[in-house]
């Protein structure tokens, strides 16, 4: 494994263990409101300080990077869910017109930049996480289709899948027994780009106010807060920017690393 | 040949000689900023404050006007009569006003712009002021009578909103996008999204103004407020709307801060027709399950008065009622109990953008959870909450700051969008109308206050505070806002 996969896997491990930690146990309740106790720089009692209200930040980011994962996980599993089973069907028949309009749908979403979407469906149907994850999922169907489709193309043309075709197997059975298992590396690696991808969909979502509502705590939302305030008490914006960055640049490393691992030409010139 | 040939001598002394003079000079132009544009420019047909803040007294003028003090003084018209029954107004106008457009003011154009508001198709935002009218008439070109069907001990107070305001009939049709009005000041220029530029009026009946032009600039985002106030792009933020920055102005000697009172009542705002907001024990549970500190420290970091009740404590009228409501969770929890609602219950809480708004409304949603009432946040615009809430009255609580001054009056209108329908408020309201006497309408106000307290008709918070901040030249600033407004007419520099 190299460097970078070293950092983003432990990276994302801490992430991931703050935000499974936070399912029982937080230093604080996070929508504990102590208004007494605003602003307060971080110190022992208060790790990372106290918001506008008073709320413990690091119970609120432990939270906040649970409710960011949970967004972001789902939405993939949505794409996965969805994009393989169409990028297999559309391989099946290259240039049929079941691949056609697979494809051709797949375009017009494309068509749409992310972010304007994701908007446009969440102001419309109202915010709220649950909308958050249809968008961001909704993108990401027509991204792991065509993930799919491409690694599954050249796969039949490949001598195993002809042999599998002479001993009489139907193109699904093909598909789901010899395409898939071959496949999997990359889509691991598209679903970890796209987990980070959505990590700042939802804070960016969530720093307009679409995304997660309060009390919910929210990355995003908890650097909107901060705006203002960060002139006074910058310990408010630093710390979920950092939870940001972390996870983002975590799942990132984690990503590449898994790329080079998992893709076996580069792993042998790499040995 | 030197480096300084005669040509670029004359040239460095025609520019220090201009630094000199623009530094010799008071400065004769200001840049204000607002956070909210307005949707139009006409005063008399939307309930949008940004529209008076940016023309009320500078480009229109009623007959009767507010100070910054919240006094009533004559406006247009120069002097009145009252009739011994009360009923009959003569209003003598000021001579030698004139519209901007040249034609002069005279009883016409009252009668028409009187008329216009309170006529059935009316779009004007406050009709209820002018409901006692009977008849306006024109007694000759400066004199004009308003009889009322009953006294009506408010009307010169009523006449002096920014809804009342003198318009002209030939300028009528294109009203919202270029104003024509009688003021200290003409509309020259609007760029939507941007700006809107006032220049003086040199045919001013009044003294004229100490600034040239005025520019009101519109800042909706709060970082950016911050930013142009410290970068000096802005010469005035009129109600800033990030109190937490406050403290950093007032230690910087290029900005003064300015804390004044306001009309702003800001209420937990309930639908009392909805269940379970008609049964006054949820009411009052709610009420009493509210810290008002807790909020006026957490959204508006400690600027703010506790009120008890929907009117302004500044007022000479005012009791102080917050007793009523005391800070109380188990009380709350055992009037809940008592109303069959032991578990609590689940509703929504709308909250338009402002900070009072969405910081409040977390802060009283953590709070209603204490006693066991789950209130889901719904953040909206404005416009989804003039949609679905004011108009709609699909809600079960809002946050939102009444900053019409002496508003006690929507009560007494059940089709207003809480939906209070109390009949003895009613009458209340309708004697206060008829009656003239200041002690006697005191005494009716402090009753109507108490009505409304004590029926828990919504979540009294708090008395917003205006805030705004001004660089340490700007002199004559209103500090407390009576009405919506920014009198350019008392603004100077100092030198």
């Amino acid at each position: 494994m190299s460097r970078g996969m070293w950092i983003g896997s432990v990276l994302t491990a801490l992430m991931l263990g703050l935000a499974l930690v936070s399912l029982v146990w937080t230093p604080y309740p996070y929508a504990q409101l102590d208004i007494p106790n605003k602003l307060l720089p971080p110190s022992l009692a208060h790790p990372m300080g106290t918001d506008h209200f008073g709320r413990d930040i690091l119970s609120m980011i432990m939270v906040g990077i649970r409710t960011s994962m949970g967004v972001a996980i789902v939405a993939v599993a949505i794409g996965l869910a969805f994009g393989i089973p169409l990028g297999l069907l559309a391989s099946q028949r290259k240039g049929g017109w079941v691949d056609e309009m697979i494809m051709r749908t797949n375009d017009v979403i494309f068509a749409f930049p992310l972010l304007a979407m994701a908007i446009l469906i969440t102001a419309v149907f109202g915010p709220s996480a649950t909308n958050a994850i249809i968008a961001f999922g909704l993108f990401n169907i027509p991204v792991f289709a065509r993930v799919t489709r491409g690694g599954a193309l050249s796969l039949w043309e490949r001598e195993f899948i002809f042999a599998a075709r002479v001993a009489g197997k139907s193109r699904l059975r093909i598909s789901a027994e010899h395409i898939l298992p071959n496949i999997l590396g990359i889509l691991i690696v598209q679903g970890t780009i796209q987990f980070a991808l959505g990590i700042q969909v939802e804070a960016a979502l969530s720093f307009v106010g679409l995304g997660v509502q309060p009390p919910t705590p929210s990355l995003g939302r908890m650097l909107a807060d901060a705006q203002t305030l960060v002139t006074i008490a910058p310990h408010i914006a630093i710390f979920p920017g950092l939870a940001i960055i972390g996870i983002v640049v975590g799942l990132n490393l984690m990503g590449d690393g898994l790329r080079d691992w998992l893709d076996p030409r580069i792993r042998v010139v790499r040995t | 040949m030197g480096i300084f040939d005669s040509r670029s001598v004359k040239l460095a002394g025609a520019l220090v000689a201009g630094l000199w003079w623009s530094t010799a000079h008071a400065q004769s132009d200001i840049t204000i900023a607002l956070q909210l544009e307005p949707p139009h420019l006409d005063p008399t047909s939307a309930a949008a404050q940004a529209i008076d803040s940016v023309l009320y007294t500078n480009v229109f003028e009623g007959l009767t006007r507010f100070m910054g003090d919240g006094s009533i003084v004559p406006g247009l018209a120069e002097s009145w009569e009252i009739s011994d029954d009360g009923k009959t107004y003569t209003f003598k106008l000021r001579e030698g006003v004139s519209f901007h457009d040249g034609a002069p003011m005279s009883a016409e154009d009252v009668k028409f712009s009187l008329d216009r508001a309170r006529a059935e198709d009316s779009a004007n935002a406050q009709k209820a002021l002018f409901d006692g009218i009977a008849e306006v008439t024109v007694l000759d070109p400066l004199t004009v009578q308003v009889t009322l069907a009953n006294p009506n001990g408010s009307l010169l107070f009523n006449l002096a909103w920014g809804d009342a305001v003198i318009v002209s009939e030939a300028s009528i049709a294109d009203i919202k996008t270029n104003p024509v009005g009688t003021g200290a000041y003409k509309f020259a220029e609007w760029v939507q999204g941007d700006r809107i530029e006032l220049t003086r009026n040199d045919a001013y009946w009044g003294d004229a103004p100490a600034l040239e032009s005025a520019t009101f600039k519109f800042i909706s985002d709060p970082t950016a407020a911050f930013a142009a106030v410290m970068a000096e792009d802005v010469d005035v933020f009129d109600n800033f709307p990030a109190p937490e920055n406050l403290p950093q102005f007032e230690a910087d000697p290029r900005f003064q801060v300015l804390v004044g009172s306001n009309e702003g009542e800001t209420i937990l705002s309930t639908n009392n027709k909805q269940p379970p907001f008609d049964d006054i024990r949820v009411r009052q549970a709610i009420a009493h399950a509210i810290d008002r500190q807790a909020i006026i420290d957490g959204a508006m970091f400690g600027y703010g008065t506790p009120i008890g009740s929907h009117f302004a404590p500044h007022h000479p009228a005012y009791v102080d009622l917050t007793g009523n409501s005391a800070f109380d969770p188990e009380k709350s929890k055992a009037l809940l109990a008592e109303a069959g609602m032991a578990d609590g219950f689940e509703t929504t809480l709308h909250l338009p953008p402002p900070s009072y708004a969405r910081r409040g409304g977390e802060i009283v949603a953590a709070q209603l959870a204490e006693v066991g009432i789950t209130a889901e946040i719904i953040n909206v615009e404005w416009a989804q909450w003039l949609e679905s809430v004011f108009k709609g009255k699909n809600f079960g609580l809002t946050i939102v700051s009444h900053t019409e001054p002496m508003d006690i009056g929507i009560y007494a209108r059940p089709d207003y969008y809480f939906q209070y329908d109390n009949p003895e408020f009613q009458t209340l309201m309708e004697t206060l109308n008829t009656t003239t006497d200041p002690a006697e309408r005191d005494a009716l106000l402090k009753q109507a206050q108490q009505i409304i307290a004590e029926d828990y008709v919504n979540g009294f918070l708090f008395q917003w505070a205006k805030l705004s901040v001004a660089k340490a030249g700007v002199q004559g600033l209103w500090a407390d806002a009576p009405t919506a407004a920014i009198d350019l007419t008392s603004i100077s520099w100092s030198e």
